[in-house]
């Protein structure tokens, strides 16, 4: 039985993905910000990948002084304002904050980080600017929270930028990957309008680059590349049947869903496969897009799943059920899905091994596979020098960022495998000052 | 069940709960609604030749999200004729004639003293007080703490009051004052019968950061205004101990100041106060809060074994010493409890930064260590710390030694000279000064950000430590 109706509106729409961590008003700005201890060298700091200075922000606030908090936010971390609504903070920020040993409640650091960023994109106060012009170039591929957090710091270090985006929008995944109920389309784009027009990069929407005469262009007109890329499409399961009408990946699913809304139709019983945080939200969105029944699949035990503790809560808290120790063997149905053959398996010494003889069907007319994306190991091979880890990783500094090609630096999911914001965010930053070093010869 | 009825200088309520001379007491009806909640008794709104108010009257203090930890005042006495207070004063009277009613006054010539006298006693007021504390306002025509702040005059004008008073009379005190004992002293030499304080603190709540003025703000003008509210608690219970330690005050005090809560009331009545007076905490929660007052007074009663209030008017006062007499050998030392610390390490940087460096962080933990040969004892990490019994003070002396600052003067045991061997941070440990220098910046100035350092001064990438 479905606990939300399917959305027919904008509003049904808005309302079955309501906001998981909402906008804070002044007051509880107000009481919340004045239950932080400013701990000494704060825990909540070091569990921030992005090292804002958090005890700082929220004592601006309690302070009367947002516009500063927002400052402090936005000088460690140009998503502050989405970081704040779709970072996990439960394993970063709030689950280091020492009230969780007190059993006491942590302060909502992601809910004020976004009331105080909030202020300062609403308003479209000047915070921030470009450097005085150094004369150099750096392309930037890609619009997401790599390439934009590159390209604002490249800016602030005096750099003309560039940033080439295959979509139509800016932001990456933050548009089209998040779960809709932790952060909306309009709050996503209204920060990216406000960091463009505070450094002034400029973003050419609609321009893959994807050959290697794209890229001679840029080596030709650029003194670096900075390569904030992502991932590609989910991975095929190389089943029988995968190519049925209903059986989707997760992260078209819910791209499709962040730009479509309540025009995007999902099955009456949905399967979603896999045990990561994008598994999860996959299924709590096919729960509140109606669906009547959504059974969570994965080939290990429940306590083996990759996806936070919280994030399987929220699925299960909008009626998605668990189906543990099952491996999908053939994605039945004739032209459209019909079901999903699994058979149980064992972990034995680790390993995940299938029960013979235990087969089952289980009935639906949709599949999520949420089986972790591609690399783009083809577009990376068109970089001459580019080196690839053995998962398709690209290899790059450590600190600099700069990869095997000396021209290119990389940071965020093509660089780390696939992760959050923050530490798209974080790593761009640090990679921004790595192109710096280089062009200015430190 | 013990009895919480009082004989207040011959003034008789149910309890010492009474509401002090302010907007709560300003009409028969806020009175009688109060009787009705059970308030003891209530003082009434400072009675004379009715003033003119200006609009915007209150300021607060507010402490991160607490509302009011302070408050002041720039209202007047009573604005409202004289015959219409002493008639809701009849009325009143007549609905609870086993409550305190006691006629707040300030007025001017004996004449008006004298008049002002009769005509509450004839409204069946129990009591008088002389409101000789008002800070602001009535102190520049001559009255309120004008009168408090000069001990000959307040004893004259308290000598015109006894010359006509049939019903008891106190004398409100105003703490703007360098010693309070000397209006005290004064007020019973007059004759008085009882004394009340404090009064207001002159003050300033608050500045507009914007408008350039103080609050509260009166077409863009503020003026100074009278203090009071739980962060005046302290300074009341200061000035009501000295007044009941000294000998030649010996009245009975109704303690006003700060007062919200049963546990309030308490400190005022241990340290010599028979009655209390409450006055902004009913303004903020409305009369209703007696009832936390006079539960938590008769718990703690019956707790104690005290059969009445008087077995504990004053009982904190053999304990509250000259500084000189307090026992030089007593020591305590600070003791985390490292099972219920949560690492919020703000007692280290206390310390560290505000103390004695006694405390120290360790390796593999966020739980810091106390220094103990560095503990001086002095409570600051035990007052910080966010978690209940988490750091206690425990005793290190033998309990065997006493010996006080007296003691040692009269031994000639004391230093004298500017660096005497007998100094008593000679030998206590002090780190070098250049060892402060750098040693937490890393932790001060936290963050990546910080490590990275702002966009335009980068010229170097971010040092190795901010990886660790």
């Amino acid at each position: 039985m479905a606990e939300y109706p399917t959305p027919t509106t904008a509003q049904d729409f808005a309302a079955n993905f309501a906001q998981i961590k909402p906008l804070m008003s002044n007051t509880e700005a107000l009481y919340e910000s004045s239950r932080c201890l400013f701990c000494f060298d704060a825990p909540c700091i070091k569990a921030c990948p992005s090292g804002i200075d958090i005890p700082q922000f929220i004592r601006q606030i309690n302070s009367g002084n947002t516009t500063g908090a927002a400052k402090t936010i936005y000088e460690a971390n140009y998503f502050g304002n989405a970081c704040g609504k779709v970072c996990p903070t439960e394993v970063l920020c709030e689950g280091a904050c020492v009230y969780n040993l007190n059993e006491q409640k942590p302060i909502e650091i992601g809910r004020l980080q976004s009331h105080a960023t909030r202020k300062v994109i609403d308003s479209g106060q000047k915070l921030f600017g470009p450097g005085a012009a150094n004369g150099r170039k750096v392309a930037v591929i890609g619009a997401g929270p790599a390439g934009i957090s590159a390209a604002c710091e490249l800016r602030a270090l005096g750099y003309e930028v560039d940033v080439f985006e295959a979509r139509a929008q800016p932001s990456g995944l933050t548009l089209y990957g998040v779960a809709p109920y932790k952060i909306t389309n309009e709050e996503t784009l209204a920060e990216m309008d406000y960091l463009e027009q505070q450094f002034g990069y400029r973003v050419h929407y609609n321009q893959r680059i994807s050959s290697r005469e794209d890229l001679q262009r840029l080596e030709d007109g650029y003194d670096a590349i900075f390569l904030g890329i992502g991932l590609g499409a989910t991975n095929a399961l190389l089943l029988p049947g995968e190519e049925r009408q209903h059986c989707v990946g997760a992260v078209e699913f819910i791209e499709q869903l962040r730009t479509e809304q309540q025009h995007v139709a999902v099955g009456r019983k949905v399967v979603v496969l896999g045990g990561g945080n994008t598994a999860m939200d996959a299924a709590s969105e096919s729960a509140r897009m109606g669906a009547e029944d959504v059974v969570l699949a994965y080939r290990r035990g429940k306590d083996e799943m990759g996806a936070y503790e919280f994030e399987y809560d929220l699925a299960k808290s909008v009626g998605v059920k668990g189906l543990f120790n099952v491996a999908p063997v053939e994605i039945i149905g004739n032209g459209k899905v019909e079901g999903v053959r699994f058979i149980r398996t064992a972990t034995v010494d680790g390993q995940v091994q299938v029960v013979p003889g235990s087969e089952f069907v289980e009935s639906c007319d949709m599949v999520i596979k949420a089986t972790g994306q591609s690399k783009q190991t083809g577009f990376l091979h068109l970089i001459p020098g580019l080196q690839l880890d053995g998962k398709g990783r690209i290899v790059a500094d450590a600190r600099t960022g700069q990869t095997t090609n000396p021209k290119y630096f990389a940071s965020g999911d093509a660089l780390n495998g696939g992760a959050e914001v923050v530490n798209a965010a974080a790593e761009a930053k640090q990679t921004a000052r790595g192109i710096h070093g280089f062009l200015s010869g430190n | 069940m013990p009895d919480l009825s009082i004989n207040f200088a011959g003034i008789k309520s149910p309890n010492p709960f009474w509401l002090a001379s302010a907007p709560p007491t300003n009409s028969g009806y806020q009175v009688m609604k109060a009787f009705d909640a059970g308030w003891g008794g209530a003082v009434w709104k400072t009675l004379g030749v009715p003033v003119v108010n200006v609009s915007s009257r209150y300021g607060g203090v507010n402490y991160r999200d607490k509302r009011l930890v302070g408050f002041n005042n720039i209202e007047l006495i009573s604005d409202r004729p004289l015959a219409d207070n002493l008639r809701e004063i009849e009325e009143v009277k007549k609905h609870f004639p086993h409550h305190a009613v006691i006629a707040s006054l300030m007025v001017q010539s004996r004449q008006e003293w004298h008049d002002i006298v009769r005509d509450v006693t004839n409204a069946g007021a129990d009591g008088i007080e002389l409101n000789f504390g008002c800070p602001h306002g009535m102190c520049e025509r001559g009255m309120g703490s004008a009168v408090g702040q000069e001990p000959e005059v307040l004893r004259t004008i308290v000598e015109w009051v006894m010359e006509v008073a049939r019903i008891p009379v106190i004398v409100k005190l105003t703490p703007n004052i360098s010693d309070i004992t000397e209006p005290a002293r004064a007020a019973r030499a007059g004759g008085a019968d009882a004394i009340s304080l404090i009064n207001t603190i002159q003050s300033i709540v608050g500045v507009d950061l914007d408008k350039f003025a103080p609050y509260p703000i009166v077409d863009g003008k503020g003026t100074n205004g009278g203090y009071c509210g739980p962060a005046v608690k302290p300074i009341a219970l200061n000035m009501v101990k000295n007044c009941a330690q000294d000998p030649d005050v010996r009245l009975p005090i109704s303690g006003i100041g700060g007062i919200e809560n049963w546990r309030d009331a308490v400190e005022h009545i241990l340290l010599g106060a028979s009655s209390v007076q409450v006055c902004t905490a009913a303004m903020h929660f409305g009369f209703g809060i007696i009832r936390e007052m006079t539960a938590g007074l008769e718990q703690y009663m019956t707790e104690k074994g005290f059969s009445t209030i008087y077995d504990m008017v004053g009982k904190a006062l053999p304990n509250v010493k000259h500084w000189e007499d307090l026992n030089l050998k007593y020591k305590v030392t600070a003791h985390i409890n490292e099972d219920k610390c949560i690492g919020c390490q703000l007692c280290y940087t206390a310390c560290e930064d505000g103390a004695h460096q006694a405390i120290r962080l360790q390796e593999g933990t966020r739980t810091p260590a106390i220094i103990e040969e560095n503990c001086v004892g002095c409570n600051l990490c035990s007052l910080v710390c966010p978690v209940e019994q988490c750091i206690t003070m425990e005793r290190t002396d033998d309990a065997t030694q006493h010996r006080t600052w007296k003691e040692r003067t009269a031994a000639n045991d004391i230093p004298v000279t500017f660096n005497d061997e007998r100094a008593g941070g000679l030998h206590h440990w002090v780190p070098e000064p250049a060892a402060a220098l750098g040693k937490e910046r890393h932790k001060t100035l936290p963050g990546k950000a910080r490590a990275l350092g702002s966009p335009q001064a980068a010229r170097l990438p971010a040092p190795a430590e901010s990886q660790s």
